[in-house]
């Protein structure tokens, strides 16, 4: 046991590790200074919020090592186990759990509370990596898309569930990870050209997006089949062109009212076209229809997502964001003072416990979301530079060891440890300095909250343990 | 698909490109962010100093200070208000606060005065329940009180600055006071003083936290400095009274050094009403007023002929010319004749020497000695007699401003040659054809200040001090250029000629023009004046001094449309002179008729 232990220091990436400790203490830094009170008597007050965090900080070591100690077989034996586990907590919460700040999400034990969602993540990583690591699964083949978005969605649903669907979206970021496993790149593009008109028809409302996406896809299938080298015949043209005009004349013609009808009959004329084309073997076709359709259907769906599955205080968060409703005492403000907060901070920052915005309660959620309102604040542009830095080297350095992984389970947990960091950094610290909108989502390492750090810890080391491990895991 | 690897860093550096170059323009660019975080976590408590004193000749307490209070408002600080229930404490119009709260909501971390000068009633009441309005307290300042109800021109009124001078100077802030006419506006940098302050830490609820950096960027208060004027507050007063329901002025001046004793502009109001929450009112009805109580005729009026009064110095400069001597003798024949040319005359013996001519008042003896002057043979034409004639002429200040420690002095008009080039074409223009200004009539013109200047100077025989208002000031070296003397172009020694003149005028009895006002014990000199204008009945003009050896006060009086300058403008400088020199009236009767005489309403 000794023997091993002492072969994992020597194999252990310790580029990570000082990263890790440098983060935490850093980030417990900062707490300290966000919820510093002269009037408190020690540093390790249990009462104040930095001295429970030295606690869990104390503890997240301990569970470090021993995360080191154990046989790195357990994880992948025990994937399953604690993925039903983890679903049946957060069954568990959404059933049991009291309302806090609009989510049921909390688990209380004693005086400390617990987050199951932040374990989900963890669980749903191994059971991504575990079942997309087996033989003859893939991420391009139907049957492996199937299992792994079933594996992914539930947690994702549940946590939605639950109010939370800031966490739920963390999921998301997974995408990055099927990429990296072959998916094709244009379904990543279709991803990103979802969100697109999902944010466009909430700015500009869903008919015109619509309308604009048919007469794109119009121009597109214009250009391509007059095209020489796929010169489509006359009958065929005019036909397509009927499908997509006749339902736009329709809707000119007619009153916006009438709108149901054109999807009608867009649908209508579709469905033969669509025979059509596929006997006559016109892919391009199929795909032109598909982007029409399903943009529509996009745009058509906003007003139902926005007024059913988001909560009236995220509604107003994405109208904030996109400046389409003004609300500078709420998620504005936050937004509004954290900005301030990072923005007085300068080359070097005011300096450790002489930051006037945090310290005296600008910026809310300071110790937890807005923790990088302090780093910006106090150490300056200098200081945030460097904690984005230290970020960027650390999931760089874990994709780079992944990929040095002889197993697929290895490799594909350390980019599901990357992507999912890279979520969390990128969504909390672009949200304080107003580049995304306002998502509940603790910034790694950083944020108050034993949940949190805890499931960072584990997340981490997990991959860090399979990584010293790499020589005697071969599947 | 290791390159899969590398698009995927590529991704995550991307996005860390673009937050540190979001990073480098909100931390390092952009200033705004500091200042709001100032704004923000700041508040600057200022605290007013008190404005200082100023006192008369005689040390008494002519403008002084009152404790105000002002209900202020950080809006950003607003919670749950009850505007129903503040309003019953304050007595004040809902409208009016809900427009004033919109403009305080402008900028919500800075405190704005949204009720002024709250009464100490109020204030009590106010006190007691103003914790259940977060974001509001009350700031006290001071206001100020003009215990004797007078001098509304000369001592000005204190109000809130306006855009203009919180842009021409910055330091004024909105809600800051400021002198905007008289005294309180010309001493505006010493009664002052500076305003100071405490910076404080607050949270983001607005409760202090502590000093900011232990008091590191507080200002200290310099309080304002009291100032003694060279006014006689009860002559002042005394001077209102007897312009009261008349439309013109009265300044007196101690020959001896300039200092003006009193300045009268006529109509006027009580400087007191431009204090408090009826300012705004008040003011409007004073811009309104037709008889424009704002205009400060002493010192504005410049489109006043001399008059008559005029004619002591054209004595003056014919006798440094040697054209005339005091025996000099010209015929009257009710008037002067000359060319198609009548300037009328009264009745008199004729023929008269230079004496007699000014107490005479003779029309035809300065259109006589005034063309004798320009049509000189020792000038070589009449351009050049004219030229000296007003090289004189100035050298009385006449011509432009005297520089008197008041806003808004105007200059008065002496005309030049070139002026009648323009009109008669170049040299085209004799003595006759400018004659009107030997009896102080057509283009010459000047204020009721440098009038009585005038009548200081022929009182200290050839110089004057440039009059002023301000005596002392605490602490501050005095003004050099009001101790400095101004000497005429003309002979000391000419002066006992027109002085005997003046003196005549007064105590020569009957026949004399002013004869009627003479006093008992008091050697007064004079001259009157009756100013033909465009705007309707002659100005009634006296200019005196006395007492003749040892003058202590000389005065000018102006009258508008009152006819001739003995009936009305001599009794009210001979009241003057009595009240200054003997603080008693003894001539009660004449008193009583012009303090009755209304030339406003009975027309």
């Amino acid at each position: 046991m000794a023997q091993q232990f002492g072969n994992i220091l020597q194999k252990i990436d310790w580029h990570i590790i000082l990263i890790y400790v440098f983060l935490v203490f850093a980030g417990w830094i900062n707490i300290y200074s966000a919820v510093f009170d002269e009037t408190a008597a020690s540093i390790v007050d249990i009462d104040q919020k930095y001295g429970k965090q030295l606690i869990w900080i104390i503890a997240a070591f301990i569970l470090a090592v021993s995360i080191l100690i154990i046989d790195s077989g357990v994880y992948y034996a025990f994937a399953d186990i604690f993925y039903v586990l983890v679903l049946l907590a957060l069954i568990g919460v959404y059933l049991f759990a009291p309302e806090i700040k609009g989510a049921r999400s909390w688990i209380e034990i004693g005086p400390f509370r617990f987050q199951p969602s932040e374990f989900a993540k963890l669980a749903t990583c191994l059971m991504v990596a575990k079942n997309l690591g087996q033989h003859g699964v893939s991420i391009v083949k139907r049957s492996g898309i199937f299992r792994i978005g079933i594996i992914v969605l539930i947690p994702a649903l549940l946590i939605v569930m639950q109010g939370d669907a800031g966490s739920a979206l963390v999921f998301a970021s997974l995408f990055l990870v099927f990429y990296r496993e072959g998916m094709p790149f244009f379904i990543i593009l279709f991803g990103v050209g979802a969100v697109l008109i999902f944010s466009l028809s909430i700015i500009w409302g869903a008919e015109i997006i619509s309308i604009l996406s048919i007469i794109g896809c119009l121009i597109a299938f214009v250009i391509y089949g007059t095209q020489k080298k796929h010169k489509l015949p006359l009958t065929t043209l005019l036909l397509v062109l009927a499908a997509f005009l006749l339902p736009l004349v329709c809707y000119i013609i007619m009153e916006e009212k009438y709108i149901s009808l054109l999807f009608a009959g867009f649908i209508l004329t579709i469905i033969p076209l669509a025979v059509y084309t596929y006997k006559k073997k016109v892919a391009m076709l199929m795909v032109l229809f598909g982007i029409a359709f399903g943009s529509v259907a996009i745009s058509q769906s906003v007003d139902y997502v926005f007024s059913h599955i988001l909560e009236a205080h995220q509604q107003k968060r994405i109208n904030v964001f996109f400046g389409l409703e003004s609300d500078p005492r709420g998620s504005e403000f936050n937004v509004i003072q954290s900005k301030i907060a990072i923005g007085s901070g300068d080359w070097f920052g005011k300096g450790f416990l002489d930051g006037t915005q945090t310290k005296n309660d600008f910026v809310p959620e300071q110790s937890t979301d807005f923790i990088f309102c302090t780093i910006g604040e106090e150490w300056g542009f200098v200081g945030s530079v460097i904690v984005i830095a230290l970020f960027v080297y650390l999931i760089c350095r874990i994709m780079r060891d992944a990929e040095r992984q002889r197993t697929k389970f290895s490799r594909i947990y350390g980019y599901c440890v990357a992507s999912v960091l890279f979520f969390h950094i990128a969504v909390n610290i672009g949200m304080t300095i107003g580049l995304m909108p306002v998502i509940g989502i603790p910034l790694p390492f950083f944020s108050y909250g034993g949940s949190s750090l805890w499931g960072f810890t584990i997340l981490l080391f997990i991959f860090v343990k399979l990584d010293a491990n790499r020589e005697q895991l071969i599947q | 698909m290791e390159h899969r690897r590398s698009i995927l860093t590529f991704i995550v550096i991307a996005l860390a490109i673009v937050y540190v170059g979001r990073l480098f323009y909100i931390q390092v660019m952009d200033d705004t962010y500091k200042l709001d975080a100032q704004n923000n976590s700041r508040r600057f408590e200022v605290h007013h100093p008190a404005r200082g004193l100023v006192y008369d000749r005689n040390g008494k307490l002519i403008v002084t200070n009152e404790v105000a209070y002002d209900l202020m408002v950080v809006t950003g600080q607003i919670k749950n208000l009850d505007t129903i229930a503040l309003l019953s404490l304050i007595n004040v119009n809902k409208d009016v606060f809900m427009s004033e709260l919109k403009k305080a909501k402008q900028n919500r971390y800075k405190p704005y005065p949204i009720v002024k000068q709250i009464s100490a009633e109020n204030y009590v009441r106010l006190q007691e329940q103003l914790y259940n309005f977060p974001g509001f307290y009350v700031q006290t300042r001071t206001v100020r009180k003009y215990p004797y109800h007078c001098g509304a021109l000369v001592l000005g009124y204190i109000s809130e600055v306006d855009k203009n001078e919180i842009e021409a100077n910055n330091y004024y802030e909105q809600g800051d006071y400021i002198g905007k006419i008289g005294i309180e506006k010309s001493y505006e940098s010493y009664l002052r003083g500076v305003k100071g302050g405490k910076y404080y830490q607050v949270d983001v609820k607005g409760r202090v936290k502590g000093s900011l950096e232990n008091g590191k960027y507080d200002k200290n208060v310099v309080l304002g400095k009291n100032i003694t004027t060279t006014l006689d507050i009860e002559l002042q007063q005394y001077g209102e009274r007897l312009m009261q329901n008349k439309k013109g002025s009265i300044v007196a001046i101690d020959p001896k050094t300039g200092g003006i004793l009193a300045i009268v502009s006529a109509p006027t109001f009580d400087p007191n009403i431009m204090v408090g929450r009826l300012v705004g009112e008040n003011y409007k009805r004073l811009v309104n007023d037709p008889l424009k109580p704002l205009y400060n005729r002493p010192i504005q009026g410049d489109r006043y002929p001399p008059g008559s009064t005029f004619k002591t110095l054209n004595a003056l400069v014919g006798l440094q010319e040697g054209i005339v001597n005091r025996h000099t003798m010209y015929g009257c024949q009710a008037g002067y004749n000359s060319g198609g040319l009548h300037v009328g005359c009264h009745n008199h013996v004729s023929p008269i020497d230079l004496v007699e001519s000014i107490k005479m008042s003779c029309n035809a003896y300065y259109c006589n000695e005034f063309r004798a002057i320009l049509d000189a043979n020792k000038f070589p034409s009449v351009r050049e007699g004219f030229l000296k004639w007003r090289s004189h002429i100035l050298s009385f200040g006449l011509g432009d401003r005297l520089g008197v420690d008041l806003p808004s002095e105007r200059p008065g008009i002496v005309p030049k040659a070139e002026f009648y080039d323009r009109v008669y074409g170049k040299n085209r223009w004799k003595s006759l054809t400018i004659v009107s200004l030997s009896i102080g009539q057509g283009e010459i013109s000047m204020t009721p200040l440098q009038m009585a200047n005038i009548a200081a100077t022929i009182a200290n025989k050839g110089y004057y001090y440039t009059p002023h208002v301000v005596q002392e000031i605490d602490d501050t070296v005095f003004d050099k250029s009001f101790i400095q003397k101004h000497q005429t172009s003309i002979d000391p020694k000419f002066f006992d000629i027109v002085q005997e003149g003046m003196y005549q005028v007064v105590q020569g009895g009957p026949g004399a023009t002013a004869w009627f006002v003479a006093l008992k014990d008091i050697a007064m000199c004079g001259k009157t004046g009756t100013a033909q204008n465009p705007h309707g009945a002659d100005h009634s003009i006296f200019m005196a001094f006395a007492p003749r050896e040892d003058p202590k006060i000389a005065i000018s009086v102006y009258v508008e449309n009152a006819g001739f300058g003995a009936t009305w403008a001599a009794p009210i400088a001979s009241l003057m002179i009595e009240k200054y020199l003997k603080d008693t009236i003894t001539a009660t009767w004449r008193e009583k008729q012009i303090l009755e005489k209304d030339f406003i309403h009975s027309r």
